[in-house]
């Protein structure tokens, strides 16, 4: 078993590697990071413009395949992954915002997938009457809005909220408040407050996509014969349903759930936007508007590691739910 | 209708809507009793009735057999009874367990019931044991749902317990494995551990037996009669299969049409039936002590469709003694003689009952083909297969494969095939049957090992010579509608093999229409799609379809064993005339040994991937040499209740072992129950020698001890 998830685990980070360096080579054949200094006032010369470029590794008049070379060999050698345009280092940037867009990250799908299971497994169960219809409904108006809009939208619902009572009960800008004083539980609840909105957003987007699997799942189970058995043996329907349906049901949600994390890194990028967080979305978007090449390179690498991660962790997951897979 | 059973839009946590029916003033005296029940399905295309006024009782310790074709409402009127029916179902009448009506009681209070009072043993154990869990803890949840205060590590101890009651090897570790890693008829003795886990009073075995090997059915309805004994609980048996009720059951219902037709003791319904589908059923169903002797007597037409019932009696389009009432009144079950428990649902009962009409000759015996119709045959062989092989590699890992083992499909096969007879080929699931038979169908030279079809060696032929001799050999699949592509009409369908050879396009519509009326289909429905016509019909049109180009020798695998029983029979005796018309050859795979009996000319009986006893039909059946001839014979059982309960069983123990596995020796020895009663140098030559086929009496047997059969008739009880 450990063999077969190690095997995985290579799999995943060998497709890693490739996704990186291809987007490496896409971007450094599409961005153009001189164009920055060109509109510049005064224009710096050619020759300053060149040695910045150089020194950063990103100069359009080396080819590709000599820069990408070198950025492969400073990544071995040094670990580094080269510097951003406002010279920082790729790494640190990632230091800082990895912790902030994690927090988003994970509370927002574990949330989404918890919802998103039960709303699945309620419409299923439900099937055709009003609330499964209500659920439908809703997750496809959802799964139909972009990300932004769904951020703004739930901004204006907060600052009415607000009005209406009088107070700043939800605050939706930034990750904190700055200059707040206070203890660490007074931090604490700040950031709770300001995580609740791009939270909400990004747990309605992933919740729309994991209820609609959930409940195709979930009907094929419905028909089962061993829910049958399992009521003849004298559990009640719905406790029949929970106990077998639910558990066979989840199998091929943990596969969905290794493809799912893709999606919802690049709602998340928008969200955070949306919100001003300062985290890896905001500086892939950066990075790709500011033609940074480290810098873009460096988030697809933080994506992929973590697609890495949940795909080992699905299959992880799928072994534990389904012992006809374990070997 | 079973269409709504497993329809998810159809159950929801509410019961079923019940209308009572009108409050009997007597309560009952029997453990079950079903009064008046009808069960009703909304359907856009109209309400579906499957069950129509059901009335049967079972008393304490009882044994009853329901039995009837698909579609007959047998298995939803015992659904009804567990309250497992879809919500959208409307039940009416009442159904008294202890005396107390099940009908409207919610899902909470039946659940009470379910599994404590009453529990139920389904077909398929594949699907009905819930894939994630294992055994041993399904078992103990339906100990520890009825007693809330066993603890976890009694309830696993008394799971192993039942894992042993029903016959489990190993039961300490066999409740630590998934179902996926249980054998069918290990899975079927879970089923039942499951359900007399809390000796219920009555258990309802709803085909328990349907999926799974003679074999294999023979040691589970031992099982459930063990179940039976042990637990003091009633039965209730649903099955088509008329034999496995004959020997097990006290008394008997039939179904037909969504009603009880008639009902009896065993003993009353097989001896002098008295409703003519009973008696069609009876004549229509190959019979081990009969076939080959008689001619099947099939019955005609098919069972009514249960939306839209026509006014009259249900059976009167395909009875033979219809009269005009029938066709305008439904006949009530009535009383036939004495006993007030037998009764029939036919107007003219007592016409029958008294022997006014010959219940013997009611149904016209088929008349065979006359002389002239023969074809004319030179006893030559057309098919010879001689050491025949195929392994398959058995590998490990996905990017070093390495091989592991080998399966042993099929090794070293010989048999041939004369011109105009037929040669039966049977065995378990697993034994190689069918991969013999593919092999041959190839046309290419084989891994090891020869086949010649009409003298020529198939692996010499060059790639046209192979294309001509593919006019030669035909074949027939098992499941019609599976094989028949729903999507081309008949015509195109029977007229592809003549597509493929070159055949012009005006002849071939000649010539399907021809083959079809060879086969008895109307060639007017030429036209038509796979699904406008009937499971019998369609098994029709893929012998049709066999027949087009010509062929001497015709591949049958499993050709009847997905037919209703009362379809089953109009197909073996087209078969038969087909032959003696046209001087085909058979070549007949099939697990059902009676209908093989019925057909065969010669028999092969196969055991992982080898023939073990092959010989004229007759002499196989009547004196069987092998000692797994042996045991596959008197596992099988027979529609007579005389017969079934005064003769000795042999039961082979435990599974086919797997094909990979290396047996040394004779690889039967594992099972073999003669093997059990050798002496010590019998045993080791067993274990040592491999058997070589050999002539004994009149067939050719791969057995060292086969002259000491005589001591199993002797040995077993």
């Amino acid at each position: 078993m450990i063999g077969f998830i190690a095997k995985r685990f290579i799999n995943y980070a060998i497709l890693s590697a490739i996704a990186t360096l291809s987007a490496y080579v896409l971007a450094s054949i599409i961005l153009n990071p001189a164009a920055r200094y060109l509109g510049r006032n005064p224009r710096p010369s050619d020759a300053t413009i060149n040695s910045i470029l150089d020194g950063l590794g990103v100069n359009p008049n080396t080819p590709w395949v000599e820069r990408l070379w070198a950025w492969i060999v400073r990544l071995v050698t040094e670990g580094s992954l080269g510097d951003t345009i406002h010279n920082t280092s790729v790494i640190s940037e990632i230091a800082a915002r990895a912790g902030t867009s994690l927090r988003l990250l994970i509370l927002g799908t574990v949330i989404a997938a918890i919802v998103g299971v039960t709303l699945g497994v309620w419409g299923a169960v439900r099937q055709y009457r009003f609330s499964d219809q209500a659920i439908s409904v809703a997750s496809f108006t959802i799964l139909a809005t972009p990300a932004f809009v769904l951020g703004i939208l739930l901004m204006i619902v907060a600052t009415l909220l607000n009005n209406f009572l009088g107070v700043q009960l939800i605050s939706f800008t930034g990750e904190y408040t700055p200059g707040l004083d206070g203890g660490w539980w007074v931090q604490f609840g700040d950031r709770a407050g300001h995580l609740l909105l791009p939270t909400i957003s990004l747990a309605l987007m992933g919740a729309a996509g994991y209820s609609r699997y959930q409940r195709s799942a979930m009907l094929d189970v419905l028909a089962a014969d061993y829910i049958r058995t399992a009521r003849s043996k004298g559990r009640t329907r719905g406790s029949a349903l929970v106990r077998h349906g639910v558990r066979v049901a989840l199998i091929p949600m943990s596969t969905y759930f290794a493809y799912s994390f893709a999606t919802v890194l690049a709602g998340a990028a928008v969200t955070e936007l949306v919100f001003s967080w300062h985290g890896m979305g905001e500086l892939l978007v950066q990075s790709i508007s500011q033609s940074d090449i480290n810098a873009f390179t460096g988030a697809i690498l933080f994506n992929a590691i973590l697609i890495l991660i949940a795909g080992t962790l699905a299959d992880v997951v799928y072994a534990a739910l389904d012992p006809r897979v374990r070997v | 209708m079973t269409e709504n059973l497993i329809d998810p839009a159809a159950s929801n946590e509410t019961s079923p809507s019940v209308r009572p029916g009108p409050t009997q003033p007597n309560p009952s005296n029997h453990l079950l009793e079903v009064r008046d029940l009808h069960v009703t399905f909304p359907q856009p295309g109209g309400a579906v009735t499957a069950v129509r006024g059901v009335s049967y009782h079972v008393d304490q310790g009882e044994f009853l057999g329901i039995v009837g074709e698909s579609g007959s409402g047998k298995s939803v009127s015992s659904l009804a009874v567990m309250g497992l029916l879809p919500s959208n179902a409307k039940i009416s009448g009442d159904i008294l367990f202890e005396g107390k009506s099940l009908l409207g009681r919610s899902d909470k209070e039946m659940s009470k019931l379910r599994g404590e009072g009453i529990s139920i043993i389904f077909q398929d154990p594949l699907s009905a044991l819930t894939p994630v869990y294992t055994i041993g803890a399904q078992i103990s949840e339906a100990l520890r749902l009825h007693d809330r205060k066993l603890s976890k590590a009694a309830a696993n101890a008394r799971a192993v317990e039942l894992l042993k009651v029903v016959g489990i090897p190993n039961p300490e570790r066999r409740a630590q494995a998934f179902p996926h890693e249980f054998s069918g008829g290990m899975r079927q003795r879970a089923m039942i551990a499951i359900a007399i886990a809390n000796n219920p009073r009555l258990i309802i075995a709803d085909e328990p037996t349907t999926a799974l090997d003679v074999t294999i059915q023979a040691q589970i309805l031992e099982v459930l009669q063990k179940a039976k004994d042990m637990t003091g609980a009633a039965v209730v048996l649903i099955t088509h299969d008329l034999g496995v009720v004959a020997g097990n059951a006290d008394r008997l219902a039939v179904m037909y049409a969504g009603r009880i037709v008639e009902t009896g003791t065993v003993d009353q319904v097989f001896h002098a039936p008295s409703m003519p589908y009973t008696v069609g059923l009876l004549r229509s169903m190959p019979n081990l002590a009969t076939a080959g002797h008689t001619r099947l007597v099939p019955l005609e037409g098919r069972p009514p469709q249960l939306s839209n019932l026509a006014p009259g009696c249900p059976f009167a389009p395909r009875c033979p003694v219809v009269i005009e009432a029938c066709r305008s009144t439904e006949p009530p079950l009535t009383v036939i003689g004495e006993d007030p428990l037998n009764s029939a649902a036919c107007l003219r009962v007592a016409e029958i009952a008294s022997g006014q009409l010959d219940r013997t000759k009611l149904y016209p015996v088929p008349e065979p083909v006359a002389t002239a119709e023969r074809a004319l045959v030179a006893p030559e062989t057309v098919l010879d297969v001689a050491g025949l092989e195929r392994h398959f590699p058995l590998s490990k890992g996905s990017v070093f494969k390495r091989t592991i083992g080998t399966v042993r499909a099929v090794d070293g096969v010989s048999f041939d095939l004369r011109t105009g007879q037929t040669l039966g080929l049977v065995g378990e699931s697993g034994c190689g049957k069918s991969t013999t038979v593919m092999e041959i169908l190839e046309l290419t030279k084989p891994q090891a090992g020869q086949v010649s079809i009409n003298g020529r060696d198939v692996a010499t032929l060059t790639a046209r010579e192979r294309k001509a001799l593919r006019k030669e050999i035909q074949v027939v699949f098992q499941d019609p509608m599976a094989s028949l592509d729903p999507r081309l009409p008949v015509q195109d369908l029977v007229a592809e093999p003549l597509t493929v050879h070159g055949v012009p396009a005006k002849d071939r519509l000649e010539k399907v229409r021809a083959v079809l009326d060879l086969v008895g289909l109307d060639p007017s429905m030429a036209s038509r799609y796979p699904h406008e016509f009937s499971g019998g019909q369609r098994q029709r049109i893929g012998i049709a379809r066999a027949l087009v180009t010509d062929p001497k020798i015709v591949v049958l695998d499993e050709p009847v064993s997905a037919l209703d029983v009362s379809i089953q029979a109009g197909v073996i005796n087209l078969l038969q005339d087909l032959q003696e018309k046209l001087g085909l050859s058979y070549l007949f795979v099939a697990h059902d040994l009676a209908v093989v009996r019925q057909i065969s000319d010669n028999v092969a009986v196969m055991y992982l991937g080898r023939i073990v006893e092959s010989g004229p039909a007759e002499a196989i059946f009547e004196n069987p040499q092998h000692p797994y001839t042996k045991a596959l014979l008197s596992a099988v059982p027979v529609p007579d209740p005389t017969v079934e309960r005064s003769r000795t069983r042999i039961l082979l123990e435990g599974d086919l072992p797997s094909p990979t596995e290396d047996i040394t020796g004779c690889n039967f020895r594992t099972r073999c129950p003669l093997y059990k009663l050798m002496d010590a140098p019998g045993k080791e030559q067993c274990r040592t020698q491999d058997p070589q086929p050999r002539a004994v009496q009149n067939s050719v047997v791969a057995c060292h001890h086969a002259e000491r059969i005589g001591l199993l008739a002797a040995g077993m009880p």
